[in-house]
């Protein structure tokens, strides 16, 4: 058999039905790795051995009943931002370092009634919020292709251990290219799914008009059957989109004859690395070849998204984590003189410097006076925005752009400058504002050997067009996988 | 100028809950000044008449049937919290 940990879900799913291997193997060759390797790598906050061996093991009888579904004995890891029930949910934060969720999340569940296996808990940003998983409270988690990089935030460890084969595949969470961002830089395929398509029901919030679950993987396809598996309608969630649904019937067998592909003229600009230009723009004209219909699109506002999502995802955030008071969960500062104290005390202490940037910020844009200037400004210019997309979507199918400006960058680099550290999210940051689709997929490397990643965008609740395009691309670029050596 | 005072810093950490040191409040003040200066490029688009958008997709009237629904047993909720009485937290005397 081929090495068991180079197989995707799709390959996995075959040989457990045809009985030549077990999850409880599978789980087990994880788990070893894990202890092997995530030393080197750091992408887990929590491995949770013994949840995920007794999970194979019902995995596997559920299997000789033949009560199969698409993930059942699948060994995945989850961002520590999405709650599971009796497993600590840290978010990398010191807030909610022994925080364990008397529920699960409705992406667990769903998981869950799939049989899926729990590997553990991925290392981010803390609370989602930064660019490198540099924000940890915890520890950095590194890039799989180069140890002194990082690998991309806020879902780090959720690309790293994907690229690493420290499991099959993962879920993140993108709020502004959270999960595009990192899978780009450890070369892996990643999914932000339409505003409103998965439940964020348990889905500890960050800027909640933004925040959207998704997956993580090794190929289109298995991000296809991640997200067929988490989608749907959730009453818990009002934001949840009625009725909606995503199956991914005919993703696979796709044409993209006569499909049209636009590249806006904004997001090919100075600052683009060249490295990364060439292989975005190579990958654009194999859509040629392809037969689809490429050109030239334009979206004009793109230049003040970074302004906008700050003011909107800063606002948003300092208001869901008021919720961090030291009361009801979470951490509580030792010592303190009355209750005003107490909060100041708990949230100086218990949340790190990025979280706080954000929270003044957030709280200064929402305060008497400024609501008008910055606030209402911005949600004004989120809809140009929209419209942007709107009409570019008028003429054609599917926007192809690079996903961030340059490759993964070195450790430090930008930690001590936090507008640097803002301004790699330029790429992604639209599709968030837009509540679009968008998905990123490795398209090339560099000279340093680093993936290249190429953004694909569509409209509304176009998931199916955009991975039967991504699909369609993975066939025709058939980069010769390499696996990092970690 | 600057755009934003340390006075008004102070006062922001206050409105959000938290305290810093006077070096913190400093660095603070330079990094939200640098941060205020970078979104100040909004000031250039004219946005007169364009209505706000709150959510890319709008959804209105999410109503659901008013059922009585299993919820969290008190004693699991309780155990989270950092100091709870009786299925009570507990808080600092307010009065």
């Amino acid at each position: 058999m081929e090495n068991l940990l180079d197989l995707s879900i799709g390959e996995l799913r075959r040989l457990i039905d045809n009985k030549e291997i077990t999850s409880q193997e599978i789980t087990r060759a994880y788990l070893e790795r894990i202890k092997e390797v995530d030393p080197r790598i750091k992408s887990y906050v929590t491995v949770t051995d013994d949840l995920a061996m007794a999970q194979a093991r019902e995995a596997d009888e559920r299997i000789k009943r033949g009560e199969i579904a698409p993930l059942t004995g699948i060994p995945l890891g989850i961002k520590d931002v999405i709650c599971t029930k009796d497993v600590k949910t840290t978010c990398s934060s010191r807030m909610l370092e022994n925080f364990i969720p008397p529920y699960d999340a409705t992406v667990i569940e769903k998981l869950n009634s799939q049989g899926a296996v729990m590997l553990g808990k991925l290392n981010m940003d803390e609370f989602a919020m930064g660019s490198s998983t540099e924000n940890s409270a915890f520890f950095e988690t590194r890039n799989p292709w180069d140890t002194e990089r990082i690998p991309g935030g806020s879902s780090g460890g959720s690309a790293a251990s994907v690229a690493a084969r420290l499991c099959v595949a993962s879920l993140g969470s993108d709020t502004g290219g959270s999960i595009r961002q990192p899978a780009s830089h450890c070369g892996v395929v990643g999914l932000k799914p339409t505003y409103g398509m998965v439940s964020r029901f348990g889905l500890v919030a960050f800027a909640s008009s933004l925040d959207q679950i998704g997956p993580l993987a090794r190929n289109v396809e298995d991000c296809a059957i991640l997200l067929e598996a988490i989608s749907g309608h959730d009453e818990r969630d009002s934001t949840s989109i009625p009725n909606v649904s995503f199956s991914r019937d005919g993703v696979l067998k796709m044409d993209i004859k006569g499909l049209k592909v636009g590249f806006p003229r904004e997001y090919f600009i100075e600052g683009l690395q060249q490295e990364v230009e060439e292989a975005v723009k190579g990958a654009i004209n194999l859509f040629e070849s392809l037969g689809a219909e490429v050109k030239e699109v334009s979206l004009p506002h793109t230049e003040y998204a970074i302004a906008t999502y700050y003011i909107i995802a800063t606002a948003e955030a300092s208001s869901n984590l008021s919720r961090y008071d030291g009361v009801k969960y979470g951490f509580r500062a030792k010592e303190y003189e009355n209750l005003m104290d107490m909060y100041k005390k708990t949230r100086a202490q218990g949340f790190g410097p990025e979280v706080k940037r954000r929270i003044m910020l957030g709280t200064y844009c929402l305060s008497a006076g400024y609501y008008d200037a910055f606030y209402k400004k911005a949600s004004q210019v989120r809809t140009l925005i929209i419209n942007d997309f709107k009409n570019a979507f008028k003429e054609v199918d599917i926007i192809a752009a690079p996903v961030a400006p340059t490759t993964a960058f070195k450790l430090g680099e930008k930690v001590n400058d936090p507008l640097k550290m803002y301004l790699s999210d330029i790429f992604t940051i639209p599709v968030n504002l837009a509540g679009i689709p968008g998905l990123s997929m490795p398209c090339g490397f560099d000279q340093k050997g680093l993936p290249i990643g190429i953004q694909l965008m569509a409209g509304h609740l176009q998931e199916k067009t955009l991975l039967g395009t991504a699909y369609n691309l993975q066939e025709a670029l058939q980069l010769s996988f390499k696996w990092p050596e970690v | 100028m600057a755009r934003i005072t340390l006075e008004e810093v102070k006062h922001v950490a206050h409105l959000a809950r938290l305290e810093f040191s006077q070096k913190e409040l400093e660095s603070f003040k330079d990094q939200l000044d640098a941060i205020l200066e970078f979104v100040a490029k909004l000031e250039d688009l004219d946005t007169e008449g364009v209505e706000p958008t709150n959510h890319a997709i709008e959804i209105f009237n999410c109503f659901r049937e008013d059922k009585v629904k299993e919820s969290l047993e008190i004693k699991d909720v309780m155990k989270n919290a950092p100091q709870g009485e009786e299925g009570s937290f507990v808080v600092p005397r307010i009065i």
